[in-house]
């Protein structure tokens, strides 16, 4: 990729809205993605590979865990925080990002959320150091959308549990060391399990050819009859709701990051539109692209203050999962509607790994998929307004 | 030994330059500022003496409550305390005399500064700073070893080094070379968190009237469209380099 100068918008001095503290992990985040992220990501891109290098600097930024309490290994700060480091780790690619959301939401937040004071003892810290990896088990190959129907299963042998089933699509699982799995019991209802990398009957075979989110690792889990020891399982929380709590913190962190990698297209299709000269002037001046850029940057301005105020409502315990659906479903698709159009005023070159514009615009097809479809995201803001479920 | 590294808190250099107050003052709306890059040079510096020779390191800013941040992202790379002359920087001569206020009430045995801030690249503080303290002094250090009270400095000049012998206690403006690009720190979280425990303590400036005032800023012309004249056509370049360029 050719030299990394990206300047963030911000069209509407949303930084004036943001703490110092804020401001400085932002920044602190910003250039760890310029110095360490951005000069390699295109070339890993290319080859689909996850750069393992890069754990421990995600883990410096605080972009594991950063809303634990410090007692487990966390930073303990709020979520406005977590948000903007998602952000700016998106902003250099959506696949960075999945594996940070994924460790932090829905690795770190259901051990602390529903994990025994042992677990969190035993996993919390490693995982904010990046010493552990994980990954989190609920899509099926039968089930996505309707996770409720579920068919991976657990019985209760006496001295341990007996876990068999399959996940799909799950980041993180061909180098994860341990998986956050949702299984139903004898009775029908969904619990949580910590299973380990090494346990006999437990594979995590890799997904290839993907077109997106090349840098992330993408697998299977594969449960064979594998012994589960009884302290394995999360004791604080059963039933869907459990690993929907996952998905809300998750959620929220894509709809900061689909930000970034929105505000990245912009920057690369701004600077070019000014440099690129046809017909004897900048494409800039060209009324065509201006409409372009002009509604590029209303987007992504709309999208900041929505997302901010999310923050807050999140921050003070009042944002609902389906205020977060429409932040994810919003953000998503403005972010890939803008890589589009971006994609649009660098003409050919925009097609090219020297620009961003072509990763960011496939990853984003699965992060408009993930966590969520973009319909199933409507349906949850219409059931909402509404009171009518529309999904079945 | 005791270090204070002197931050100056100067806009990113991709902001966009304007002016208020009759072309009098800065516009700081919506402008980002950043450590002056030469002072990031000199605190990596100054951290290698911590962590290698035990130094203890202050930093301190002359400046309102707005360059704050400036400090405390000193204090998350990995500074131990910071002071805070609470007064706006008017000119050099100004600051170097709240600076070596600061330096007599701490008694610090090596003051490393930038060589100059890159918003009004004065140059002028760390000079003065050492004349007012009657201190030794060298400017544009590339390099810098202290061994006891002795210090080896190296000091770019044209077309070479020149390396220099002298004491503690020192004021050194220092640049780019004390560490070079790739060392520069970025506060990761623990330092973060570490920064908010640690001490930033506001001083009162001392009484002083400033000696110089800013009557007017005036940006470059901007750059004018090229215009190409055929080689044959000699006499129409005179004539527009004469009557319209007016430079013959």
């Amino acid at each position: 990729m050719a030299q990394d100068l990206y300047q963030a918008p911000d069209y509407y001095h949303l930084d004036d809205l943001l703490t110092d503290e804020h401001k400085l992990i932002r920044d602190a985040a910003r250039e760890w993605i310029k110095r360490e992220v951005t000069p390699i990501i295109e070339d890993v891109a290319q080859k689909a590979e996850f750069p393992k290098q890069i754990i421990d600097g995600l883990a410096k930024i605080g972009a594991f865990g950063s809303f634990i309490p410090e007692e487990y290994g966390g930073s303990g700060l709020d979520h406005i925080s977590y948000g903007i480091i998602m952000q700016e780790i998106e902003r250099g690619d959506s696949g960075v990002r999945s594996t940070a959301s994924v460790q932090s939401s829905l690795v770190m937040y259901p051990i602390w959320k529903f994990g025994s004071e042992e677990q969190k003892q035993k996993y919390l810290p490693k995982l904010a150091t990046g010493e552990l990896m994980g990954c989190f088990g609920l899509t099926e190959p039968n089930h996505g959308s309707n996770p409720g129907g579920m068919e991976t299963k657990y019985k209760d042998m006496g001295d341990h549990y007996l876990l068999n089933g399959a996940k799909l699509w799950i980041s993180n699982s061909p180098f994860a060391d341990i998986a956050v799995v949702w299984a139903k019991n004898e009775k029908g209802r969904v619990h949580g399990l910590i299973v380990e990398r090494g346990m006999k009957g437990f594979s995590t075979p890799e997904t290839h050819h993907k077109w997106s989110l090349r840098t992330s690792a993408t697998g299977e889990l594969i449960f064979d009859n594998v012994k589960i020891p009884k302290e394995n399982l999360l004791p604080g929380k059963s039933g869907l709701g459990a690993p929907l709590m996952c998905l809300d913190s998750a959620r929220y962190g894509i709809a900061w990051g689909a930000i970034g990698a929105a505000m990245d297209c912009y920057d690369a299709a701004l600077r070019y539109a000014k440099e690129r000269t046809q017909f004897g002037k900048p494409i800039a001046a060209f009324q065509l692209q201006q409409k372009k850029l002009t509604e590029m940057i209303t987007e992504i301005t709309k999208a900041q203050f929505l997302t901010w105020r999310l923050g807050v409502l999140r921050d003070e315990g009042r944002a609902t999962s389906a205020q977060i659906s429409m932040a994810k479903r919003n953000n998503v698709e403005m972010a890939l509607n803008i890589a589009r159009e971006s994609r649009q005023i660098l003409g050919a070159m925009g097609i090219t790994g020297d620009y961003s514009i072509m990763r960011h615009m496939m990853n984003l097809e699965s992060v408009i998929t993930y966590e969520g479809t973009h319909d199933i995201h409507l349906l949850i803001t219409g059931m909402d307004i509404t009171g009518i479920p529309a999904f079945v | 030994m005791k270090i204070l590294v002197c931050i100056s808190h100067v806009p990113d250099t991709t902001s966009k330059i304007n002016f208020t107050e009759d072309n009098t003052k800065f516009d700081s709306n919506g402008v980002q500022f950043v450590i002056n890059p030469h002072d990031e040079f000199v605190l990596t510096r100054a951290m290698w003496f911590k962590e290698k020779q035990g130094a203890s390191i202050t930093v301190v800013n002359v400046g309102n409550i707005s360059t704050e941040p400036t400090l405390r992202k000193a204090l998350a790379i990995g500074a131990d305390d910071a002071i805070r002359v609470n007064t706006e920087a008017t000119d050099g001569f100004y600051v170097a005399k709240q600076l070596a206020e600061v330096i007599k009430n701490g008694g610090y045995d090596l003051i490393m500064a930038g060589k100059e801030s890159m918003d009004y690249n004065g140059g002028m503080v760390p000079g003065m700073t050492a004349s007012i303290l009657d201190y030794n002094f060298v400017n544009a250090c590339i390099g810098i070893e202290i061994e006891g009270n002795k210090a080896t400095v190296t000091r770019d000049i044209d077309g070479g080094k020149e390396i220099l012998s002298t004491e503690l206690p020192l004021v050194i403006g220092g640049q780019k070379g004390l560490v070079e690009d790739k060392d520069l720190r970025i506060p990761n979280m623990r330092g973060i968190m570490m920064a908010r425990k640690k001490p930033l303590k506001v001083v009162e400036p001392v009484d002083f009237d400033p000696t110089t005032v800013i009557t007017d800023f005036e940006k470059p012309t901007p750059k004018s469209n090229c215009k190409i004249i055929d080689a044959d056509k000699v006499e129409e370049l005179v004539d527009l380099l004469h009557n319209e360029a007016k430079v013959i």
